[in-house]
């Protein structure tokens, strides 16, 4: 090829049109992409709320199953009876609550103002579910989910997600067999609303004790542990003004 | 091996036993170490790196005559990033829960040496069809590394495989359990991985002694 690649000149043109075709190509597909994904993240919150409340797929042990995506909507408007938004002392209903990020509403908590907290009651066979979404770090990025509690501060049931968790140690929060755990215990500490911590060697492994605040740690992911334990405990915090008028015990 | 002649064959060939990027070369050892905890993360790896690599070598190969030596390496980032982007995007769009199993690897892609090697050793001086081959051998060479490693630390570690348990249930103390036998948690941390992969250079090389280097 007669080409002189070695020219300068050559060099910064090759550059630029080749940033430019990148970064178009890059550009339609993320525009293009967009609605589609937007709706397969819209799914999976609602997934997930509905997961918390035990509306799932579950068998007896194993796989996490959610609902469907092609039904989760519906089952969605059916089970959440009520979205709301708490801003300080105040709670309002507000349509679609559970599109509002946590992210950020705990960024603006850092800045000092006030925050847009969601939170959503769902009600299945006449039981009344409060589902809150919670927002942390584990090891290497950021770690989220939704826990469910009833009127006697006793967890209903948890589901947590993580970005980037190490596979086989940290990602397992997301199994089965360490959110399970978290169902039955109480976030109560004596009287005070105080949150579950994950902790190694607590002598509960089979975890009977639901008192305890605790449930068994994962083995080799000690950071990500200590994240769920923290994430929830913040969580909590935030939330106690409200929590503190639903409760019943 | 009709299709291909014996050379080409080789391209695929070598890289399975006697050129193999991470038992011979020792490349990739990162990812290596990371992801081969469990059976199932090794698999989803070995596959998209199958993927990157192939469709890199080919891009990379049809471009080696206007690439600018002075930028090439940049430019070869470029082409990693670029697909695994589209692959990241397309994946989210049409396959949301197997991208979010992915998630953690995308990073690890980019970054993955035998990538950058491959377009530098390979690509940028021979044609698409062999850069294609050379690529896809490479990747099968680094899968069945993956594999094997990720079968061992799965199975000893967590007495699973693909999360299925194989050993009996270490709680409740059945199958292989009831005799006695524990889990080794040291399995599932990430120094289990250099041994495993130790062992396994160990054995090829005893079976095969034109690969000890000299001393």
């Amino acid at each position: 090829m007669a080409l002189n690649t070695e020219k300068n000149t050559y060099t910064v043109i090759f550059a630029m049109v080749m940033v430019v075709i990148v970064g178009s190509l890059l550009a339609f597909l993320a525009s293009g992409l967009r609605p589609r994904i937007d709706e397969n993240e819209r799914f999976e919150k609602q997934q997930n709320i509905l997961y918390a409340m035990g509306v799932n797929l579950n068998e007896d042990a194993g796989s996490v199953n959610f609902i469907p995506t092609n039904v989760v909507e519906e089952e969605f408007s059916k089970y959440i009876k009520e979205q709301l938004v708490v801003v300080g002392s105040e709670t309002k209903q507000r349509e679609e609550s559970y599109l509002i990020d946590m992210k950020k509403q705990l960024n603006i908590i850092k800045n000092g103002d006030e925050a847009e907290l969601p939170l959503f009651i769902g009600e299945k066979e006449n039981k009344k579910f409060y589902i809150i979404p919670m927002y942390g770090k584990g090891l290497w990025d950021a770690i989220w989910g939704y826990i469910s509690l009833d009127e006697n501060m006793v967890v209903q049931g948890v589901v947590f997600d993580h970005k980037g968790e190490t596979p086989g140690l940290g990602a397992n929060i997301k199994l089965r067999y360490f959110m399970d755990d978290f169902t039955g215990e109480s976030v109560l500490d004596g009287n005070r609303i105080s949150g579950i911590a994950v902790v190694k060697g607590n002598n509960d492994p089979l975890n009977n004790d639901k008192e305890d605040n605790e449930v068994d740690a994962l083995a080799g992911a000690t950071i990500t542990g200590n994240g769920v334990s923290a994430m929830i405990k913040e969580t909590l915090k935030l939330y106690k003004p409200y929590l503190e008028t639903i409760r019943t015990k | 091996m009709g299709l291909l002649s014996k050379k080409d064959a080789n391209l695929i060939l070598d890289p399975l036993a006697d050129n193999n990027p991470i038992t011979i070369q020792v490349l990739g050892i990162c990812s290596a170490l990371a992801i081969t905890a469990e059976l199932k993360a090794s698999v989803v790896m070995s596959l998209s790196v199958l993927f990157v690599l192939g469709v890199g070598n080919v891009v990379i190969s049809l471009m080696r005559n206007i690439i600018p030596s002075k930028i090439r390496i940049i430019v070869q980032l470029i082409v990693v990033a670029t697909l695994v982007i589209v692959v990241d995007q397309v994946l989210k769009a049409f396959a949301y829960e197997l991208s979010k199993t992915l998630a953690v690897f995308v990073g690890l892609i980019i970054t993955n040496c035998i990538i950058m090697g491959r377009f530098e050793a390979f690509a940028l001086g021979n044609g698409p069809w062999k850069s294609f081959l050379d690529g896809i051998g490479n990747a099968l060479g680094y899968g069945v590394i993956l594999i094997i490693v990720g079968f061992f630390r799965e199975l000893l570690g967590s007495g699973t495989l693909f999360g299925v348990p194989v050993l009996g249930d270490p709680i409740a103390k059945t199958g292989l359990y009831a005799t006695g036998y524990e889990n080794n948690g040291f399995m599932i941390i990430p120094p289990a991985a250099l041994i495993v992969v130790g062992i396994i250079i160990w054995v090829q090389r005893s079976r095969n002694r034109a690969l000890i280097e000299e001393a």
